[in-house]
């Protein structure tokens, strides 16, 4: 049992490529050309736009208000005026309503109102910063950051734990990010603590970022609240239900929240944004992308405020010195691969990732030859080569006794297999029917129980 | 840049360079052993018999494929190694034509018929070993002379019987026996570059290693007998099963503890066989018997999903 800390069974060890950015210091790029914000950048009911077509706006200044408790408002990063309100593409292939800013280049901010110190907080007030400052999870989910720091029982919750595993191959913006401003990652630690009074503060990172390791243990070794933890160094460490069991042995399930277990994950992104919400009372603007891969003339960690187009942050970084054959708007392992460079830098969004060669196109999938490895990798501990079999089926029914819905997506069983089948694929589409499945049912079971009264 | 032609897919984006027909060309290399010193140790005879096998196998599987207007998968290298073990498994001194049979058998019954790679319930070779011992059993049990005036008792026999053997020429393999199972030393080290490479690993071969011997420490009324059980060990076609057809993905269960269980049935079947049995020999017939119930093992050991009880695996 002991010997099962600060890691999980199964997972792999992909070429890491985060030598081509890893040594290149945080740079901040400002927009040239028009930024454009989709309300639904997050999980949750869309934002509502409060701003209209021809209106000037500030930097910081909000442009779509929640749409629900479940939703998140948005800020604009740049001063400008409302240029239309419109549908656009986003990194999924998606239309979604879009507001869009011209920059007018003078980047005139609001005034945002001045910070109390923290000790004169109360809870309700840090958790209405997050929530006026628009913070979701930025790690890629993209779930309202408030509502996470909301359970129904705050003291239950033993854990606050920073992920700053990164352990997608390539991405290197949340280690720039603990390196250049690691009191903002522990001063966003300190805030979340502030809701939660039996917790303790774990700041996970995987043990390939020595140096950030040394770093925040330094900084922190006074504070009897915090705890650094070095975790190995293994695809996937950073998934949520991963991270739980490895630094506090606590194992959730699909069905469960991480407060379920007293625990409450955010990513580095995240806690530096919760920071800023409730220290400096600034909107969530930014963020760390990185631009990388191997057909990119200068690799790069940007801070880039978020609405600016992919273009940009190419151009930005020496453009192409090759043709890119894929585009991933993520990391390789779970991102989303993309096929047009017109679309905007959303909260969500960690990198961008231009490659020269395929895998997934150059190998051509044959049978399966049964040799478990996707079985010996899987995070779920599910059996990955069955449920893509119950999926090609569509056999609903075996595929969730088999624990089909505890599959993290993380895209191993994909990565390993030799016969390169693509199981995460079938897998994953597989969940997605079951789920919208689910959700019919239960709201017939609630309309038929309506009838009933 | 409008003109970027950028491929669309579902994640992961990257692969792993291992492909099925790596790791089927590393088990072809990891027999090469025990091919070599077969050839070594019964002659001309053995490198015939290779020859034809692996040709009658890649070329049933080809012919097979063509007339169905199938796409061809002998480039998997799967064929290969069902034709080399399968001439591992003949005695030198059989007809030329016993590995026609013996690979037309492999393939189109065992394998094709029943959906081709991954598919196959049964080890395509050792099917074909069964097969053949019930059709031919006076060639296929007859044993060559190898010059040590033994006049082609196998090791296990002559232990049957109660005759003295010469524990260290079973080690390196200079006895009687089919063409690819005398050696211990050749077959364990083409095993452990499987094992280094990742391509197999001890769970089964351990398991049923183990269980064998403590099956025969308990039943063969020898006890504690250090050369009998190395005799046991070292004699027919224990390892060459236990590393390279105990082993086989597609016959062998998927999950872990199922391997160890698939192990330990093999184990004391083996054990059952060659003590009980009229014949020495009773590898073959274990390990397809234990193919047969994998589907059952598989059954029953079915992991827990993380966060459902199974996260401690
Ligand atoms: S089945 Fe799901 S959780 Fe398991 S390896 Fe595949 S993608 Fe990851
Ligand atoms: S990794 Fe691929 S070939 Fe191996 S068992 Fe899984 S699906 Fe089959």
């Amino acid at each position: 049992m002991f010997m099962a800390r600060y890691t999980f069974t199964g997972g792999i060890h992909p070429n890491d490529g985060k030598a081509l950015s890893k040594d290149k210091p945080i740079r901040d790029y400002l927009p040239q050309g028009d930024l454009v914000y989709p309300c639904s950048q997050h999980i949750g009911a869309p934002a509502k736009p409060v701003v209209a077509k021809g209106d000037h706006v500030l930097r910081g200044q909000m442009i779509a208000e929640a749409g629900g408790f479940v939703s998140a408002s948005m800020f604009s990063s740049v001063s400008g005026t409302v240029k239309a309100i419109e549908p656009r593409r986003v990194v999924t292939g998606d239309l979604i309503q879009s507001i869009i800013i011209e920059n007018d280049n003078e980047y005139k901010e609001v005034e945002y109102s001045d910070p109390v110190p923290l000790e004169d907080m109360t809870k309700q007030e840090i958790i209405d910063c997050v929530r006026n400052a628009g913070v979701v999870g930025m790690g890629g989910a993209g779930f309202p950051t408030h509502v996470k720091l909301s359970p129904k029982d705050p003291d239950k919750i033993d854990y606050c734990i920073v992920n700053g595993a990164e352990c997608e191959p390539y991405l290197t913006s949340d280690y720039r990010r603990m390196l250049e401003e690691p009191e903002k990652v522990v001063s966003g630690l300190k805030c979340m603590l502030a809701l939660f009074d039996n917790a303790r503060g774990i700041i996970a990172i995987e043990d390939n970022k020595k140096d950030c390791i040394s770093l925040i243990k330094s900084i922190v070794k006074d504070d009897p609240r915090i705890f650094v933890k070095a975790l190995k160094t293994k695809y996937p460490q950073g998934a949520e239900r991963q991270m739980i069991y490895a630094t506090t042995g606590r194992a959730i399930n699909s069905s469960m929240l991480p407060a379920d277990a007293g625990c409450i994950v955010d990513n580095v992104d995240t806690v530096v944004a919760i920071h800023n919400a409730v220290i400096n009372r600034q909107p969530l603007m930014e963020r760390i992308v990185t631009v990388t891969g191997d057909a990119i003339a200068d690799p790069c960690n940007f801070r880039v405020h978020i609405g600016t187009n992919y273009h940009e942050l190419i151009d930005a970084a020496g453009g192409f010195k090759e043709d890119p054959v894929k585009i991933i708007s993520g990391g390789p392992m779970m991102g989303f691969g993309i096929f047009e460079l017109d679309l905007p830098t959303t909260k969500t969004a960690s990198a961008l990732l231009c490659l020269t060669r395929d895998d997934v196109t150059a190998f051509k999938s044959s049978a399966c030859i049964n040799c478990g490895r996707c079985v010996e990798v899987c995070p779920g501990r599910v059996m990955p080569k069955v449920l893509a079999e119950c999926a090609e089926h569509y056999d609903n029914e075996r595929f969730v006794e088999l624990g089909g819905m505890e599959c993290c997506e993380c895209g191993c069983c994909s990565f390993v297999c030799p016969s390169k089948r693509p199981l995460t694929q079938s897998i994953k589409s597989m969940r997605k029917i079951e789920l919208a499945e689910q959700k019919k049912r239960a709201a017939m079971a609630a309309a038929s129980g309506e009838e009933k009264k | 840049m409008s003109d970027l032609r950028l491929k669309v897919s579902s994640n992961p984006h990257v692969r792993s360079s291992v492909t099925t027909s790596q790791i089927m060309a590393a088990v072809v290399i990891a027999l090469l052993p025990a091919a070599g010193f077969g050839i070594y140790n019964f002659g001309i005879w053995a490198l015939i018999h290779i020859l034809i096998c692996v040709a009658t196998t890649v070329l049933t599987e080809l012919l097979y494929e063509l007339m169905l207007k199938k796409p061809i998968t002998i480039g998997d290298m799967s064929a290969v190694v069902t034709g080399l073990l399968l001439a591992l498994n003949l005695p030198a001194s059989a007809p030329w034509w016993i590995g026609i049979i013996g690979g037309v058998f492999a393939i189109l019954i065992v394998k094709m018929l029943f959906g081709g790679i991954g598919q196959n319930f049964m080890n395509p070779a050792l099917g074909a070993r069964c097969f053949l011992i019930l059709s031919f059993t006076r060639i296929m049990t007859d044993f060559p002379d190898i010059g040590d005036g033994l006049s082609g008792a196998t090791p296990l026999g002559q232990i049957k019987a109660g005759l003295p053997v010469n524990i260290m020429n079973m080690i390196i393999g200079r006895t009687s026996g089919t063409i690819g199972e005398t050696s211990m030393i050749a077959i364990v080290i083409g095993a452990c570059f499987l094992i280094l490479l990742g391509v197999i690993d001890l769970r089964i071969p351990g398991s049923y290693i183990v269980s064998f011997v403590l099956f025969i420490i308990i039943f063969s009324g020898h006890g504690f007998d250090g050369a009998y059980i190395s005799a046991q060990l070292a004699g027919g076609g224990l390892m060459l099963g236990a590393f390279f057809m105990a082993t086989d993905y597609t016959t062998r269960p998927i999950t872990k503890i199922g391997q160890y269980l698939f192990g330990i049935f093999l184990g004391i079947m083996t054990g059952i066989f060659r003590i009980f049995g009229p014949s020495a020999e009773g590898v073959s017939y274990a390990i397809i018997l234990g193919n047969l119930i994998v589907p059952l093992i598989e059954k029953i050991t079915y992991p827990k999903a993380f966060g459902r009880g199974g996260e401690r695996i």
